[in-house]
């Protein structure tokens, strides 16, 4: 079979398993995250399938009332609260190593990196300046790294489902319980799912020990050294939760992380399979399963897009010959061919995983280019887990405030007005990513610190740093390699825009909850603008370009582009 | 309230908006100018941007002087100058009306009971003063003796004077107008100053103008799209420089310029003041500009049944024979029985029998006695001189007169009366007495006349979204009736004021908005209660005090118009908004090959416009940005077309003309403008 034919059927298995996943994966987690609708009722009622025994254990150690409700303050304060308890943990724990069982000989992790690392994992970036089998222990890995490859994903969950219910409930200053959606997420739909793909990556051929590796003599003669570990346990955690945290280096293109065609397409549609149900989610609990429909339309018309512009960027590249031989091939999966690179690599970005089976540096000119844009996007088409959705929720937001202004009426999205708060925060939100984006790549390129680890100059350079400061700000973690980023500077200008671009933004979606809760529900007429038809899919589409077409247009132009027309 | 008969025919058409002045360039170039105060300028964002952008192109083109460095400062200028044009030509257009009001202010003396005469600056709430004919009503009040009739043209521009009486519905008098007849003492109820002709010229003068809840909203949208461009630009210098591609500030101003919702930034405030304007021509004064962009949002109106839907009388529509009478014979009866009936339900009798029945009108009856109808009787007739003794009235009544003679009653009667009261319609029995004894003629079926026009309009009102509520003292069967043939989609029959404030609530809890009118005292509570609370200038204070808008006709069709006035107003900021954003996409590809193509001659593939030279481009983009505020001031003032139709219907044409259309327009106006600019030196 030739690659493309292979690539076409890659995809269609791909798309056919996620339609076949999304609706009763979609309509669990509506299941399990929904309370309740009255919140005053007694308390016992609050979560209508009560708690299983695990929870309560978990509830009982935070010291938290699983069935009271918070306000979005505490909400929020609850989010940042376990997140910094979090990242100081995973410090710790990274700096202390060599003490402690399962170090496999490895040295404390030196502050700057540990502090890059900890607050990379806590916020879902996994950006990883490190090399993962030659600076962490089978320990940090596993109750450190693949840890908060879950909660990190959780807490992603947690805060889309109080904007949700925001636009769910009405009259109400009370969002639903941090802790009980977090150990939700958890226990009821990330470790469930985490466990079989573990099951199958280990019969796909990833290794899972706690060997510390063996040193074996090749054919040629030659010895060579064989990193064990706990790898498809962490894998399947880092592609769920769109985490993309390898456990070696080379990540997703190490044959023991990714051993065959078919265990990279399956880490594909694991990182996948959350943010395009979550939309399901959203109209199961709005009430309105055609609204989470035409979110899931709008992302995945974006990605489809994308994916097809890098397949094609991809295959036309160097020339009569080498399209022969399969086109664009250097850093590329070239044991699978091509096209599950571009697949791997467009799924990647989209989603906030950055797992890779191939080095984006290596792509051609307008295939990187398409990579950057991706995670430009804000991580919305389809997204990280529970960010991808809220991401998109609040792009959604002020597509219906312009659209909504053109129909004659003060716009409303899902029955709820849009005024100067809203607006407020919704703005601010899609201020963010970009000012981080911009202004650290702008300080980058300015600063001879930055500049010293480069590893091209000219237009290849800056799309090298403004890769990372656009994986790091919008939480992604792909690097674009070239840079060395295990530096002083990278570490903690990256370590920055991960934080803030992180948490900034979740701020703003709870405190936008948090209003949007407390209004009242406006009725739907035939005046009010229809968010469910494919005019609106598109308008959104058309926004979310725009929104990244407009802020980045120059600094691609200068970069990527420039070099794709040169 | 008031009676059907005192209102001004009402038509179901639109009214026709006064004939607006064409647009005073002149004047409002000097106003434009005198904005330029940078601290007026701060409350819009995107202008004081450009503003701030203006200063520094000039210290550039002072300190650094080039053609290229000049033109661009001056088309900075210009680019806030016409900003300010917008703003000053809206607020021009409310200056006339505001004049006129003033002439009728200049009354200085009132008198007293008591005959002395005092300043009208010096009346305070309570006061009493005599107004006699030919005088003008010092200040605003309450008659509170006499009856006059009185000509509010000053205010309302309508020349037939209307009646003002104590007591009632009818007693409001507003300061300025004049009185026509007779003599009236009138309690003052306003301070000076505060008079509703104050209130008025503040209004029309934009004065007291406030910025709306949606207003703020966008503005605080575009100023964090300021921001974002402004980002961007100054984060571009640094990576320019990375690239050996450094950048004039001159140039870096230019862009910022360009990419920032000028537009929209430009046109906000004079569309907010056209929308109010709008109103004014259509005489009808709103007290905030939020009732008017809440008026857009409406989800239920309430529209009394008289004078709105229905014409306000009942007329005769039928006769119905009953027991051994024929068509005719009841015909003939009930013109003689309504001859002196000089209502218009007996006029209309008499109109009816002559029209289907050819019956002429007979002047005078020798010898006949007229029965004028009494609330005790609740009948009303004649008495001829050959004995026959002819009487029409309420059901009841008429068949207690026919008993009690011992007449016979025809089964089909009780049936008769039934079926037109089930039809919404008054049946109005006819019987005769003579010699021979009593017996019941036929029926009389009076009907309420819906206008003509207004089903249509409330199929309107429907496709837009917002329900229609009848308000009524029918019951009601006699008001699903009329709500059916109407197409009003709910009913309130035998409304009290009680009734409505409680409709209000009910339908706000649920979300909604409601408007309505009024405009008596008892209306008072509901006027305030509802989002959009129009009160007829006819009306009492009360009335007006509660409401947020007041309508100068008196014609409460007019809430329809209102609504769709808050609807050209929103739609209006909706669409140059995203004109504006969708301009931008054809500002980069003329700027950015201008300023890269020299370092990456590959970036010249993006200049799809194949412009003549860096400076020629830049420059055009920003006459572009400039000459398009000016070009949609017209837009802004007038508002977008607007059509009544479903959302999805409104935001597909409207994201076409100024979606699609803001994309490709500026590519094409750059061009042009480029054609023109490159042939001047230094620049080409």
């Amino acid at each position: 079979m030739s690659a493309t034919a292979a690539g076409w059927l890659q995809v269609a298995v791909l798309v056919i398993a996620l339609v076949a996943v999304h609706k009763p994966l979609g309509d669990w987690m509506a299941r399990v995250l929904t309370t309740d609708a009255a919140p005053e009722g007694p308390k016992s009622r609050l979560w209508p399938q009560g708690h299983w025994r695990v929870e309560r254990l978990v509830h009982r150690a935070v010291g938290v009332d699983a069935d009271a409700e918070q306000r979005w303050p505490v909400y929020l304060r609850s989010v940042l609260a376990f997140s910094l308890v979090s990242v100081l943990f995973l410090y710790l724990l990274q700096r202390v190593q060599q003490w402690l069982p399962l170090d496999n000989g490895m040295a404390a992790v030196k502050p700057g990196s540990a502090w890059n690392t900890a607050i990379s994992f806590v916020t879902n970036t996994n950006w990883q300046g490190y090399s993962g089998e030659s600076t962490m222990g089978h320990l940090v890995q596993m109750t450190g790294l693949a840890v908060q490859n879950f909660t990190s994903a959780a807490v992603g969950i947690a805060v889309a489902v109080a904007l949700v219910r925001g636009f769910v409930r009405s009259g109400t200053d009370r969002l639903g319980n941090f802790w009980v959606d977090v150990t939700r997420a958890i226990t009821r739909v990330l470790l469930p799912l985490a466990t079989v793909a573990a099951v199958v990556l280990v019969l796909g051929g990833v290794v899972q020990n706690l060997s510390s590796g063996t040193d074996a003599t090749t054919l040629a003669g030659a010895t060579q050294f064989l990193p064990g570990g706990p790898v498809a346990s962490q894998e399947a955690i880092k592609e769920l939760g769109t985490n993309g945290g390898g456990f070696y280096n080379a990540n997703s293109a190490h044959p023991f992380e990714g051993p065959s065609a078919w265990i990279s397409l399956f880490q594909v549609f694991l990182l996948l399979v959350i943010p395009f149900s979550l939309p399901r989610t959203f109209g199961r609990m709005v009430g309105d399963r055609r609204q989470g429909l035409a979110i899931v339309g709008v992302m995945a018309g974006l990605a489809t897009a994308s994916l097809a512009l890098t397949s094609w960027a991809q295959a036309r590249a160097g020339g009569a010959a080498l399209q022969l031989a399969g086109a664009a091939t250097e850093g590329q999966e070239v044991r699978f061919g091509g096209p599950l690179s571009a697949l791997f690599g467009t799924a990647t970005t989209l989603t906030s995983t950055g797992a890779v089976n191939s080095m984006h540096d290596s792509y051609t000119p307008t295939g990187g280019m398409l990579v950057l844009a991706n995670m430009m996007l804000g991580e919305v088409a389809p997204g990280g887990v529970g960010s991808g959705l809220y991401g998109m929720l609040v792009l959604a937001v002020v597509a219906v405030f312009v659209a909504g202004l053109m129909v004659g009426r003060t716009p409303e999205y899902l029955g709820k007005k849009l005024g100067r708060r809203e607006m407020t925060l919704a703005s601010l939100y899609v201020l963010v990513t970009p000012v981080l984006v911009l202004t650290g790549t702008a300080v980058a390129v300015t600063t001879d610190t930055g500049l010293g680890s480069l590893l091209n100059n000219g237009s290849h350079g800056l799309s090298e740093v403004l890769y990372a400061f656009t994986s790091a700000s919008n939480n992604n973690g792909s690097a674009f390699a070239g840079l060395s980023a295990n530096t002083p500077f990278y570490n903690t200008a990256l370590g920055l825009a991960m934080a803030f671009g992180r948490f900034l933004p979740i701020v703003l979606v709870v405190a936008l909850a948090g209003r949007l809760a407390a209004q009242g529900k406006a009725p739907v007429t035939a005046g009010t603008l229809p968010t469910h038809q494919p005019l609106f899919v598109g308008l959104l589409g058309a926004v979310v370009l725009v929104v990244v077409g407009l802020t980045y247009f120059p600094a691609l132009a200068l970069g990527p582009l420039a070099e794709a027309l040169a | 309230m008031t009676t059907a008969l005192d209102r001004r025919p009402v038509s179901a058409t639109p009214t026709e908006p006064r004939p607006r002045a064409a647009i005073e360039w002149g004047p409002a170039l000097a106003g434009a100018v005198r904005k330029l105060d940078p601290r007026g300028l701060v409350r819009q964002p995107v202008v004081f941007v450009v503003w701030v952008g203006s200063v520094f192109s000039t210290v550039l083109a002072i300190t650094d002087p080039s053609v290229f460095g000049w033109l661009i400062a001056g088309w900075l200028w210009l680019t806030v100058l016409f900003a300010n044009v917008a703003e000053a030509v809206a607020e021009g257009r409310g200056k006339a009306q505001a004049d006129t009001l003033r002439k009728a202010r200049q009354t200085t003396v009132a008198y007293l009971l008591d005959g002395s005469e005092v300043p009208a600056a010096d009346l305070r709430p309570g006061r009493r003063v005599v107004v006699v004919a030919g005088q003008v009503i010092p200040g605003d009040g309450d008659v509170v003796e006499g009856i006059a009739s009185v000509d509010e043209s000053a205010i309302t521009g309508e020349s037939a004077p209307v009646i003002r009486e104590s007591g009632g519905d009818r007693s409001a008098v507003t300061g300025g107008t004049t009185v026509l007849s007779d003599r009236i003492v009138v309690e003052i109820t306003s301070k000076p100053g505060e008079t509703f002709v104050d209130r008025m010229i503040a209004l029309v003068e934009g004065a007291s103008r406030q910025r709306t809840p949606n207003e703020i909203a966008l503005n605080i949208l575009l100023s964090s799209l300021t921001i974002v461009f402004l980002i961007v630009v100054v984060t571009l210098q640094p990576l320019a420089v990375y690239s050996g591609a450094e950048q004039s500030l001159t140039t870096l101003i230019a862009l910022v310029v360009c990419l920032i919702p000028t537009t929209i930034g430009a046109l906000l405030s004079a569309i907010g003041i056209a929308g109010m304007d709008r109103l004014v021509q259509r005489n009808v004064l709103a007290m905030s500009g939020r009732a008017v962009e809440a008026a857009g949002d409406v989800n239920t109106l309430l529209l009394d049944k008289t004078g709105t839907i229905t014409l306000g009388n009942r007329q005769a529509s039928e006769f119905v024979a009953v027991g051994t009478a024929s068509e005719a014979e009841v015909a003939d009866a009930a013109q003689l029985a309504s001859l002196a009936d000089e209502t218009l339900e007996g006029r209309s009798i008499v109109v009816l029998a002559k029209e289907r029945y050819g019956l002429r009108g007979r002047d005078d009856l020798p010898g006949a006695v007229f029965v004028p109808f009494t609330a005790q009787t609740r009948m009303s007739g004649v008495d001829l001189p050959d004995g026959r003794q002819l009487r029409k009235g309420a059901a009841g009544a008429v068949l207690a007169w026919v008993r009690a003679q011992d007449g016979p009653v025809p089964p089909e009667v009780g049936d008769v009366v039934d079926g037109i009261s089930a039809a919404g319609g008054t049946p109005l029995l006819l019987a005769s007495a003579s010699a021979d004894g009593a017996r019941v003629l036929g029926v009389i079926h009076l009907k309420d006349v819906v206008k003509a026009g207004m089903a249509e309009r409330f199929a309107e009102l429907r496709r837009m979204g917002i329900r229609t509520v009848m308000i009524t003292g029918d019951n009601e069967r006699t008001a699903r009736a009329i709500a059916t043939e109407a197409g009003i989609d709910d009913v309130l029959a035998e409304a009290t004021p009680e009734d409505k404030l409680a409709l209000i609530q009910r339908e706000q809890s649920g979300g909604r908005l409601v408007a309505m009118t009024g405009d008596g005292t008892n209306d008072a509570p509901a006027l305030a209660q509802a989002d959009v609370g129009v009160a007829m200038n006819t009306g009492t204070t009360a009335a007006k005090e509660a409401g947020n808008m007041v309508d100068l006709d008196s014609d409460p069709t007019k809430l329809i118009e209102i609504v769709e006035i808050g609807k050209q107003l929103l739609i209006t900021r909706g669409s140059l908004t995203t004109f504006s954003i969708a301009n931008d996409l054809a500002k980069y590809f003329a700027i950015l090959p201008a300023m890269f193509a020299g370092v990456f001659p590959g970036l010249d593939a993006l200049n799809v416009m194949r412009l003549s030279s860096p400076e020629s481009a830049i420059l055009s983009a920003v006459v572009f940005n400039a000459l398009i505020i000016v070009a949609l001031v017209p837009l802004a003032l007038r508002g977008v077309k607007y059509r009544p139709a479903s959302a999805s219907a409104m935001l597909r044409r409207n994201l076409l003309v100024y979606g699609i259309g803001g994309a490709v327009l500026p590519f094409v106006g750059i061009k042009l403008i480029d054609l023109l600019v490159s042939l001047m030196p230094g620049i080409a």
